[in-house]
């Protein structure tokens, strides 16, 4: 799965936690926390959302890979290239 | 809250219900509601129509046990649940507003011209300064409600009313509930900073092992350890009613939500010292999508018996909370903080978070307020345990 891929899914799930967050207006350095206001329970949830899309259950220590779109579309893409 | 518009009914007439089966959405300055029933039965009559604005505690429907109970829906009566001989589903509950509607404090009554104006249409109109003599009321016999001073404010000071109109219903719910604590409960403030590095190793240790679904956060243990000093300490926990303090059997768990866009909800877990720390968390983690999806039960935010408002796990390091009527004591917990720490001999850095209660002098003194935190410290001190 290349990067654009793993990001439009990050987004899609990004926003089905937080709905008013529209994808088309995430910058790809926005912060989940500080830019994007979101919770613990919501990174939790988008945590585990992206756990149930793509497979990768994504540790705590390494939460802060995943906090700006472009970070987390490059991390979840080669979390997939990994192999089992 | 004062009043509520039903936008669903979820059953027909000729349904049979349980108690607590969910009959019908009400929209609320706090977002949809969901509405139970308090009743078994079947369902005889749907008294509300869609789309009607109901003062709370006005009968929405009526329920039978198979006989006709012949009941006349009576005319609503403010922040009055039906008794349950009417057998009808209530409208949304008067959540915590309704103890206030008899102030423990004499106060100035409003002429009697305006003797046809709810308790908390008399409120906003005496905290506006507005004459209850010029408001037109909408309600039922010409009765002043909420909204029509409200109406009426509008014109004497013209807002503008943001785009979402329910974010600023929902300032004012918050607004409203928040002053009159203020206004009725003599708070006092008890902190305490308890080291909470063995919990956070404990629970990241715990969490590494489980996949994201079933992991828990700080907070729910914070929820549990509240609920366990709540126990032990029975003057914090229970509600301040007319009559004085009546301590609470269950332990029910408020917890501050904040909604995206706005605005705070803080719907209670029941009987939360009963429950597994799993339990707790996936309890919190269902209300808090819920609540932000404005699908909470009516019940939810009424059961609560201490408040626990949390500032997450990063931010800033104290709170000093308001109490959430007619509750008696609010946990305020800030962020987690690095900071020197004794330990033995030495100082390092360590993990600490620091609790503050809000507690009605009314009701307790510092010895218990300290008591509670203490207790917390304890159960944080013993995280396998929760």
């Amino acid at each position: 799965m290349t990067e654009t891929e793993t990001r439009a899914i990050f987004l899609e799930e990004l926003n089905r936690v937080a709905p008013d967050i529209d994808p088309a207006t995430v910058r790809d350095t926005d912060h989940l926390q500080d830019d994007l206001d979101l919770d613990s329970m919501d990174i939790l949830n988008l945590v585990t959302a992206l756990h149930a899309r793509l497979g990768v259950s994504i540790p705590e220590s390494d939460y802060k890979e995943i906090e700006t779109p472009r970070k987390a579309s490059g991390y979840l893409a080669r979390r997939l290239r990994e192999p089992e | 809250m004062e009043a509520g518009t039903l936008v669903e009914w979820l059953v027909n007439p000729g349904d049979t219900v349980a108690r607590g089966d969910v009959v019908a959405v009400v929209e609320t300055q706090k977002g949809a509601i969901e509405i139970e029933v308090f009743e078994a039965g079947t369902v005889t009559e749907l008294l509300a129509e869609i789309g009607q604005t109901l003062p709370v505690g006005a009968p929405m429907a009526r329920i039978g046990d198979g006989e006709e109970t012949g009941a006349e829906p009576k005319p609503p009566e403010e922040e009055t649940r039906p008794a349950p001989k009417e057998r009808s589903a209530p409208a949304p509950p008067a959540e915590a507003e309704a103890p206030s509607e008899k102030p423990a404090q004499p106060r100035q009554e409003p002429p009697a011209s305006a003797a046809g104006a709810s308790p908390a249409a008399r409120r906003a109109a005496q905290e506006a300064g507005i004459d209850l003599v010029q408001v037109k009321g909408s309600g039922p016999q010409g009765a002043i409600v909420l909204a029509d001073v409200e109406a009426q404010m509008g014109q004497a000071t013209p807002t503008s009313r943001p785009a979402g109109e329910g974010l600023s219903d929902m300032r004012q719910a918050v607004a409203a509930a928040m002053s009159r604590s203020k206004r009725e409960i003599p708070h006092f403030y008890v902190s305490h900073t308890v080291e909470t590095q063995p919990v956070s190793e404990w629970l990241a240790q715990q969490n590494a092992e489980r996949p994201p679904a079933e992991r828990i956060l700080l907070g729910a243990v914070f929820v549990k350890a509240a609920a366990m000093a709540a126990r032990q300490v029975a003057a914090l926990n229970g509600h301040f009613t007319e009559g004085g303090f009546v301590p609470s059997e269950t332990v029910n768990i408020g917890m501050v939500i904040s909604l995206r866009g706005g605005g705070l909800v803080a719907p209670a877990l029941a009987d939360v010292d009963k429950m597994s720390l799993s339990d707790v968390m996936a309890g919190l983690r269902d209300m808090v999508t819920r609540a932000r999806s404005g699908r909470l039960r009516g019940s939810e935010l009424t059961r609560g018996t201490l408040t626990v408002s949390s500032l997450g796990e990063d931010g800033a390091e104290d709170m000093t909370g308001v109490i959430f009527p007619p509750q008696v004591a609010l946990l305020a917990v800030g962020a987690p903080q690095i900071r020197p720490w004794v330990t033995g001999a030495g100082v390092e850095p360590r993990q600490v978070t620091t609790l503050v209660l809000s507690a009605d002098h009314r009701v307790c003194d510092g010895r218990q307020a300290s008591r509670f935190l203490v207790a917390i410290q304890d159960c944080l001190a013993r995280p396998e345990e929760l």
